[in-house]
């Protein structure tokens, strides 16, 4: 079991940055994300959009706030805790004991919920019979590319990742490519480098079609799909991959007691605590009146958050506000070297 | 203020004044009007506000950028005559404007 002094559930800007305010008043934490990397939104659905109202930052990408916020909260080694989605919370005396689906066990006197709108998840394919072919023969990504020799894939979606894999599996395996409508998304070099290949016979493009049935009983033979004016079609099929996006997910945080809103958890605006004792929301995911679903509101709110932790995780001590400027203690914890 | 009739999958209807201004997703999560998620909150990112326009308003609505197109193809189940919701901004010329929403956004 990890015990530290806060725990945050999901690593978005405003995750990251309450981090660094939790660090600069010497607490400790542990974070931890479903996503493989940190950035939430940020970093999953604009990583290269510019970003143009984050105080003092004329112009920056999602992934560029992303870096500058690691960089920000270096200082302070927090541990990232990734691929993981926290499924059970249950309190202990003063303490929230959590649990991740990946079996790690986490206990802090503070849990700082900095959700967003959820947890990703892939957009699933929306036919029922798609359910028991999943994990077998249909995948939303590629966790293990030797599965795929000489077989006949088809492969659904318009943008970067439908089109990488298309060339990548090419290589070795039939591919037919199905795409709602006839102009792809990708990046123009990759989708030069598909229309070779359809070139070549290497790659079959299908569009604009759409899935419309999937064949087989307890093994997936093929597919049907039908073309916009109307017509269907058969492709026999070994293997199907479907690149539709990510969707966000409440998840398992809408059973763990807390009032919730129209999917987002209201506050107390001075300290960002929601109807639990030591159980805060900040970001995208809380609510109060005047609500506004800006970055830099979360990090006003993980600030605020910061401090009313700082009473649970050390109740014999005394917070004192201090400034970055000025505060010796701050630049201890920061490694500022004088 | 326009009038915007928002009908369900299962054709129930459902109509609500939107003032000038805002678009037809607000004006959804405004009047609690169910099958608008709008998890992005309008940045169009996610393609949970996903609607059907019927024809003869399509051509009144300013067409589609290309990033909403793209957005689009997330969308659950898209057609020729779907919309995001967050990008048809409300004008005195959408008075009347009927939009189906989809059986589900994800």
């Amino acid at each position: 079991m990890i015990k530290t002094d806060a725990i945050i559930i999901g690593a978005g800007p405003t995750g990251l940055f309450a981090v660094h305010q939790l660090g600069i008043i010497g607490l400790k934490c542990e974070i931890i994300d479903n996503l493989d990397r940190a950035g939430g939104q940020c970093i999953e659905l604009y990583p290269d959009k510019p970003i143009y109202d984050i105080p003092a930052v004329p112009e920056c990408t999602g992934e560029e706030l992303t870096n500058s916020l690691l960089k920000q909260m270096a200082p302070f080694k927090a541990n990232f805790h990734l691929n993981q989605r926290v499924e059970e919370i249950k309190q202990e005396n003063n303490l929230w004991i959590l649990k991740t689906n990946k079996g790690n066990v986490f206990s802090a006197p503070n849990v700082i919920i900095a959700g967003g709108v959820g947890s990703f998840e892939p957009r699933k394919i929306i036919l029922k019979e798609a359910e028991k072919f999943e994990g077998n023969q249909i995948f939303y990504s590629v966790t293990n590319k030797n599965l795929f020799q000489n077989k006949k894939i088809s492969i659904f979606g318009g943008g970067d990742s439908a089109l990488d894999w298309a060339l990548e599996l090419s290589k070795t395996n039939q591919v037919t490519l199905i795409h709602r409508r006839s102009e792809f998304r990708g990046a123009a070099h990759t989708l030069n480098e598909v229309k070779q290949k359809e070139k070549e016979g290497k790659i079959l493009i299908k569009t604009p079609y759409t899935l419309t049935s999937i064949e087989g009983d307890k093994i997936m033979t093929g597919i049907e799909i039908k073309h916009e004016d109307g017509n269907f079609e058969k492709i026999k099929a070994d293997y199907i991959l479907s690149f539709f996006g990510l969707i966000m997910k409440l998840g398992p945080i809408a059973e763990w007691g807390l009032n919730i809103d129209k999917k987002t958890i209201p506050v107390n605006t001075e300290t960002f605590q929601t109807n639990k004792k030591g159980i805060f929301a900040i970001g995208d995911i809380c609510t109060y009146p005047g609500k506004l679903k800006l970055i830099l509101s979360g990090f006003h709110e993980g600030a605020l958050a910061a401090r009313a932790c700082f009473k649970r995780a050390k109740p014999n001590e005394t917070y004192r506000f201090e400034f970055t400027t000025a505060s010796k203690n701050i630049h201890d914890r920061l490694g500022v070297k004088k | 203020m326009p009038k915007i009739t928002y009908i369900s999958h299962d054709g129930k209807k459902n109509t609500v004044e939107v003032p000038v201004g805002l678009t037809v997703m607000e004006g959804a999560l405004q009047n609690n009007i169910q099958g608008i998620d709008a998890d992005c909150g309008g940045s169009m990112a996610c393609a949970t506000c996903h609607v059907y326009v019927s024809e003869n308003w399509l051509n009144k609505i300013d067409k589609t950028q290309d990033a909403e197109q793209d957005m689009l193809d997330m969308a659950y189940e898209p057609k020729k005559n779907s919309r995001l919701s967050c990008q048809i901004i409300i004008s005195d010329q959408l008075d009347g404007l009927e939009v189906t929403t989809p059986i589900k956004q994800t």
